[in-house]
C-alpha cells in the first residue's frame, strides 16, 4: 500500500509484537475494535521461547494470533506488518531492534525498554537513519494515531481510550519525551480543543531513535494535522533542533510547546531526575533557556505548565474561528464488554466459586498454612509434626503432639524389603518404571490388611470404651463376632519379646500426654488377650490407632471430629506419609543397584491344574 | 540508568588494567585510594612505592579545579603526604556554592615531566568527539582554539579515520607514533568499557610511556549488566557535598532491587511541601509547578515512582517520605500524591500500599497538621481514589482527592493556595 512519508501509521497498519505481551496486546486490539477497524493491528506475535499462538478478543469475539520463535519467520509469514512493538528486555532490546531494521518489510520500531546503554542506542538511531527507517523509543510508551492504531499500552484501557475520544481523530499533532505523560497530554488536549490527531512520546533517554522534531516534521507535512503540542524536557540540546526549525520555516503550523524542568534553578547541585536524559549539564540545557528560546522562535509557551490548556484552548479556538478547523461531528464508539478481571476488581460483578480451599492460600505475598505464613513456620521451628496439625486439622498442636505424630513418621517409615508395600515398589522399581510408578504401586497396597489396623484398632477400641464396655466384654463381644481384635497381637513378638516400638510409643505418651485413658483400657484389653496366648499383645499398629485418639482428645478435638477423622481413613494417611519415606527408599536402592527386572522363580510357585482342582475340591 | 561520575582513581585504574590490551601502552599503575577507612599506613603495607617514591595527593571527590582551591600536594615525601591527609580527612571544604567533607584522597607517583597533552573523548548523536591538544593544561580552555577535533562515527571504525594525519601538524616522528597509538587504543577502551566521558588534562610523556596526570571520567551505568565483571566493584559516588542522606540511600537500594523505578532526593527537610508523585516526567511537573508558583524554597523532596510498582514497594516508597515529613513537630504541611493518568500502572493497586503506610503514620499526620492533596488517573483509578477518599474520613485527616477531570497540576495550586502564611 501507498502511504505519503508522513504517515507512520493508518486505519490498516499492521503489527509484529515482539514479546508475549499479553495485555498489551488485549488493549491494542480494544483499541482497534473501538475505531473501527475491520482488521486486528496485530499480525504475529515472536516469543524465542515458544511458539503457537495467543488468544485474544476482537470485541465479543475470541481471536487466534500466530505467535513464532523468531522474527524472520513472523516478518516471511506476514509481509504486511510494517510495525514492530518491542517488548524485549534492556538486555536483548538492542539485538533484537537491530534485526528489525535489518528485515525488509518492517519500518517503524517502537521500543520499550528502559535502561539500554546510550551507545547501544545511538548505533540504532544510526542504523535506522541510513536505512530510511523509524524508531520510536527506547524508554517509551510508544504512541498512538487516534481512531487508526495505538502502540502497547498507550493510552490506558478502554474506559480512557472512551473518555479521551481517543477513537477517532482530532486535529493536534503531539510529541512529547515522557512516555509517562502522553496520557495526560491527550487528556489536556481534549479537554482544550477536538482531542489528537497523533500523538508520540520519544522516550525519556539521551538519544532517543527519533527526535521531537522529527514528528514535528511529520505533522508539519500532514494536511490533517492543523497544529502542534510538544512537551520538551530539561536536559540535552533536542528542543533547539525545534527552535531552528521554528526559524528557518521549515515548521510553520501553530506549536505549543512548554518544557519541563523549570525547578531545577532551586535545587542544589546538579539533580538526576527520573529520566536518564533529564539532566542538565550546561546552561543551554536548562528548561528555563529552551523556553526562552523556543516562545523567541515563535512557538507559543504559556507562563507554567498549568497554563498549557489555555494556551491550546486559544490556538484552537483561533484555527476554529479563521475556518482551518472545521469540527467534525462525534461518532458513538462500538461498545466493548467489560473484561472479566476488570469487572471483578472494580466490584461489578460477582461469581460463585467451584473450588473452595480452607488449609492454605498461596494467592498473597506470602504462603500461608492454615493462616501461618511460611516464613512463622520456619521461624517457629514446628516442625513436619507442626506443619501436619496446620494442614490436616487447621490448628497449630502443641509441642508434645507435633513431636508425637513425628515419631509415629520416623516409627512408620520403613519395616523392610518383604511388607507388600516395599516388595510392590521394588517389583515396580525393577520393572524400569519411575520412582513415582514405584511409589504409587506400593502405597497401592495399602489398606485393610496392610497397615489398616491402625485406623480399626482406633476405630473398635474407642467405639468400646465410649459404649462402656468392660475389656472383657469388648473381647467377648469381638469373638461372638468371629472377628480379631485389630492391634492385637504379633508374628514373632510376645510378651517375653516384646516390640520396641511399642515400648517407645507408649513410654513416651506416659511422659508426654495429658491422659492416655484409652491406652490404659487397651492395655487391659492385653491383659486378657496374653493369658490366652502370649503373642497377643497391642502392637504397633494398634498403639499408634488408640494414641493417636487420646492425642486428639487431649489437643480438645471434638467427638465428631475424631469419628470423621478415623472414618475417612486419616489415621491410615498417617501410614501412608511414614511409609513412603521407606517405599522411595527401596525404590531409590533398586535404581542404584540397577537391579534387573525381577521375575518370580518357577519353583516358588505351586502349579495346579483345573483337573487336579477339581480332584482335590471336588464338584463338576 | 544515566551517566554517572566516577572516581579518578576508578578511572586510572581502569586504564592502567585494560589499555595494554589495546596498544603497546603500559601505564605505571600506581594508584592509592585513601579514605576514612583506609589509611595511607594501611595501603603502604601492599604499595611499597607509597614510602619510596615522591608523591601526588588530591581529593578524589567528582569536584575539579583542585589546583585553584589548594588542594594538590606535589612532590612529597610519605610522611608529608600522610600528614596533608590526615590534616584534611573529614574536614569541611567550600567548592563554589557546595560545601562537603573531604574523604576520600588519591595518591600517586609524582613524575616530572615538561610537556602537557590533552585528550577527551565526548558522545554526541551520531559520532564521538575526540579532542586533542599539545597545550593541555588548567588553560585548555582559554587555548581551545589550539584542540583539533577528531569524530568517529558512532557505528564506525577508528582504524579508518586518518588520526596521524590530522595530527601531523602538531607534532612528529615517535612522539606522533606514540600520541597516534594512545588516542586509539584510549578510544577503544572508552567503546568498550561504556565511557560516557572521558577527559586526561593534562597527560605526559616520559621515556615514550604515557602518564595520565588528571582524569575525569563518567560511565553509562545502564551497561552495568554487560560491564559487571570488566568495572569491577564500581563505586558510582554522589556529587560532592551531595553525600546520600540514609533515607535517600534506603530509597536507592530499593530501585536498585526492583523493576520498577523510586527515586528520592531531599531538597529542604524542614519545607512545608512533600511531593510523591507516580512518573518521571509528571515527578518534574509538579516540582516546575511548585517553583513557578514561589514556593520553590518551600518544596522539601524531589521523588518518582513509576514502572508499576508492588504494593509493597509503594509502601516502603511512603512510609519513607511520611516520616521524613513528620520528624521536626512543625504544624502546616502539604503533601502531594500526584500522577498524570498512567498508561498500565494499576493505581488501585500502588495506592494500596500508600494507605497502609498513612494508616501507620495517623497520629504522626495529625500532628504536624498535614493536609493531602491527589490526583490521578489511569486503569483501576476509580477505586484508587474511592480508597483516598475513605480514607481521609477514616483517619479524620483532611485529604482531598480529584481524578482526570481536574488538570494535573491544579491541586498544587489548591493546596499552596491553602497552606495560606507565605
Amino acid at each position: 500500500m501507498e502511504r505519503p512519508d508522513y504517515v507512520l501509521f493508518d486505519e490498516n497498519t499492521k503489527a509484529i509484537v515482539y514479546g508475549e505481551q499479553r495485555n498489551a496486546i488485549q488493549r491494542m486490539l480494544d483499541f482497534d475494535y473501538m475505531c473501527r477497524r475491520s482488521k486486528p493491528s496485530v499480525a504475529a506475535v515472536v516469543n524465542p521461547t515458544r511458539d503457537g499462538y495467543i488468544k485474544v478478543f476482537f470485541g465479543t469475539k475470541e481471536i487466534l494470533i500466530p505467535m513464532y520463535r523468531t522474527l524472520k519467520e513472523a516478518a516471511e509469514r506476514h509481509p504486511d506488518a510494517d510495525v514492530m512493538v518491542n517488548f524485549a528486555s534492556y538486555r536483548s532490546a538492542f539485538d533484537t531492534t537491530m534485526e528489525a531494521l535489518a528485515t525488509p518489510t518492517i519500518r517503524t520500531i517502537a521500543v520499550i525498554a528502559e535502561g539500554i546503554p546510550e551507545r547501544k542506542e545511538r548505533i540504532m538511531a544510526k542504523e535506522a537513519k541510513k536505512r530510511n527507517k523509524w524508531i520510536i523509543g527506547p524508554a517509551t510508551v510508544g504512541g498512538l494515531r487516534a481512531g487508526a492504531f495505538k502502540i502497547g499500552n498507550t493510552g490506558g484501557a478502554i474506559d480512557n481510550i472512551k473518555a479521551l475520544k481517543l477513537y477517532r481523530p482530532g486535529s493536534v499533532g503531539l510529541v512529547t519525551v515522557s512516555g509517562g505523560m502522553v496520557n495526560e497530554m491527550f487528556n489536556i488536549i481534549q479537554q482544550n480543543s477536538d482531542g489528537v490527531y497523533e500523538g508520540i512520546a520519544i522516550g525519556g533517554d539521551r538519544y532517543p531513535g527519533s527526535t521531537l522534531l522529527d514528528h514535528l516534521l511529520r505533522y508539519e507535512a500532514n494536511p490533517d494535522v492543523k497544529f502542534m503540542v510538544m512537551l520538551g524536557e530539561v536536559g540535552g540540546m533536542k528542543e533547539y533542533e525545534v527552535v531552528d526549525a521554528l526559524k528557518d520555516g521549515r515548521i510553520t503550523k501553530p506549536l505549543v510547546a512548554w518544557v519541563s524542568g523549570t525547578c531545577a534553578k532551586v535545587f542544589p547541585g546538579e539533580v538526576q531526575f527520573g529520566h536518564a536524559g533529564a539532566r542538565a549539564g550546561a546552561a543551554k540545557e536548562t528548561a528555563d533557556a529552551k523556553i526562552e528560546a523556543l516562545r523567541e522562535a515563535g512557538a507559543i509557551v504559556p507562563n507554567s505548565f498549568d497554563e498549557l490548556g489555555e494556551a491550546i484552548k486559544e490556538v484552537y479556538e483561533k484555527l476554529k474561528k479563521e475556518g482551518k478547523i472545521v469540527e467534525k461531528p462525534e461518532i458513538e464508539p462500538p461498545k466493548i464488554p467489560i473484561d472479566y478481571k476488570v469487572a471483578l476488581k472494580e466490584g461489578i460483578i460477582r461469581k460463585p466459586r467451584e473450588f473452595i480451599c480452607t488449609i492454605s492460600d498461596d494467592s498473597g505475598e506470602e504462603l500461608l498454612y492454615a493462616g501461618m505464613p511460611i516464613s512463622e513456620v520456619i521461624e517457629k521451628d514446628i516442625g513436619v509434626g507442626g506443619v501436619i496439625g496446620l494442614l490436616w486439622f487447621k490448628r497449630l498442636l502443641p509441642d508434645y503432639a507435633r513431636k508425637f505424630i513425628e515419631m509415629v513418621l520416623m516409627i512408620t517409615a520403613d519395616h523392610g524389603p518383604a511388607v507388600s508395600g516395599a516388595h510392590n515398589a521394588i517389583v515396580t522399581a525393577r520393572a524400569g518404571k519411575d520412582i513415582i510408578d514405584a511409589l504409587a504401586s506400593g502405597l497401592l497396597t495399602i489398606g485393610p490388611r496392610f497397615g489398616g489396623a491402625i485406623a480399626d484398632a482406633a476405630k473398635y477400641f474407642k467405639s468400646a470404651y465410649e459404649r462402656g464396655l468392660t475389656p472383657e466384654e469388648f473381647v467377648n463381644e469381638m469373638k461372638a463376632m468371629g472377628k480379631y481384635i485389630p492391634g492385637i497381637g504379633h508374628r514373632v513378638k510376645s510378651v517375653q519379646n516384646p516390640d520396641k516400638r511399642v515400648e517407645l510409643l507408649k513410654e513416651y505418651a506416659f511422659k508426654n500426654f495429658p491422659s492416655v485413658e484409652l491406652l490404659k483400657y487397651a492395655l487391659e484389653v492385653e491383659k486378657i488377650t496374653t493369658a490366652k496366648r502370649n503373642n497377643l499383645i497391642l502392637n504397633v499398629d494398634g498403639c499408634i490407632g488408640i494414641l493417636f485418639v487420646d492425642l486428639m482428645k487431649n489437643v480438645g478435638f471434638k467427638e465428631e471430629e475424631i469419628d470423621q477423622f478415623i472414618e475417612m481413613g486419616g489415621l491410615n494417611g498417617l501410614f501412608v506419609l511414614g511409609r513412603s519415606i521407606g517405599i522411595l527408599g527401596h525404590a531409590m536402592d533398586q535404581k542404584r543397584l540397577k537391579a534387573r527386572l525381577y521375575r518370580h522363580p518357577y519353583d516358588d510357585i505351586l502349579y495346579i491344574h483345573p483337573d487336579e482342582e477339581k480332584e482335590m475340591f471336588g464338584g463338576e | 540508568m544515566a551517566q554517572r561520575g566516577i572516581r579518578e582513581y576508578d578511572a586510572k585504574r581502569l586504564m592502567a588494567k585494560y589499555l595494554p590490551e589495546y596498544g603497546n601502552i603500559k601505564l605505571h599503575g600506581k594508584y592509592v585510594l585513601v579514605t576514612p577507612d583506609k589509611s595511607i599506613e594501611e595501603a603502604a603495607k601492599e604499595n611499597e612505592w607509597l614510602k619510596n617514591e615522591k608523591l601526588v595527593v588530591k581529593p578524589d571527590m567528582l569536584f575539579g579545579k583542585r589546583g585553584k582551591h589548594g588542594l594538590i600536594l606535589l612532590n612529597a615525601d610519605f610522611e608529608e603526604a600522610k600528614k596533608w591527609i590526615e590534616e584534611r580527612m573529614n574536614k569541611p571544604v567550600k567548592i563554589g556554592d557546595v560545601e562537603g567533607k573531604l574523604t576520600h584522597f588519591l595518591v600517586e607517583p609524582y613524575i616530572e615531566h615538561d610537556k602537557e597533552y590533552y585528550v577527551a573523548i565526548k558522545d554526541d548523536r551520531e559520532v564521538d568527539h575526540i579532542y586533542f591538544s599539545t597545550e593541555g593544561g588548567v588553560d585548555i580552555e582559554a587555548n581551545w582554539d589550539k584542540v583539533i577535533t577528531i569524530d568517529v562515527p558512532v557505528d564506525g571504525d577508528i582504524e579508518e579515520v586518518d588520526i596521524k594525519g590530522m595530527l601531523s601538524k602538531q607534532l612528529e616522528g615517535e612522539e606522533l607514533e606514540r600520541v597516534v597509538d594512545f588516542i586509539k587504543a584510549l578510544y577503544k577502551f572508552y567503546v568498550d568499557l561504556y565511557f560516557a566521558f572521558l577527559e586526561i588534562n593534562p597527560f605526559a610523556m616520559v621515556d615514550g610511556n604515557i602518564i595520565p596526570l588528571d582524569t575525569v571520567a563518567r560511565l553509562d551505568d545502564a551497561a552495568t549488566f554487560w560491564m559487571a565483571k570488566k568495572w569491577g566493584d564500581i563505586e558510582f559516588p554522589a556529587p560532592f557535598g551531595r553525600e546520600l542522606t540514609p533515607e535517600e540511600k534506603y530509597i536507592k537500594e530499593l530501585d536498585e532491587k526492583s523493576g520498577a523505578s523510586m527515586k528520592l532526593t531531599i531538597l529542604n527537610p524542614n519545607g512545608k511541601i512533600w511531593t510523591m508523585v507516580a512518573g518521571g516526567g509528571a515527578s518534574v511537573i509538579y516540582a516546575d509547578t511548585i517553583v513557578d508558583l514561589g514556593y520553590g524554597k518551600e518544596l522539601a523532596n524531589y521523588g518518582e515512582y513509576s514502572g508499576n510498582p508492588t504494593t509493597d514497594e509503594t509502601y516502603e516508597y511512603a512510609k519513607t517520605i511520611l516520616d521524613l515529613m513528620t520528624r521536626d513537630g512543625k504544624k502546616g504541611k502539604i503533601l502531594i500524591i500526584g500522577g498524570g493518568i498512567a498508561n498500565f500502572t494499576d493505581v488501585a493497586k500502588t495506592f494500596k500500599g500508600i494507605i497502609k503506610a498513612l494508616r501507620e503514620y495517623k497520629d504522626k499526620l495529625k500532628e504536624h497538621d498535614v493536609r493531602i492533596y491527589v490526583r490521578r488517573g489511569g486503569p483501576n483509578y476509580k477505586e484508587g481514589l474511592r480508597q483516598m477518599r475513605e480514607l481521609g474520613e477514616e483517619l479524620g485527616i483532611p485529604i482531598k482527592v480529584y481524578g482526570p477531570e481536574m488538570h494535573m497540576t491544579r491541586i498544587v495550586k489548591i493546596a499552596v493556595e491553602e497552606l495560606g502564611g507565605d
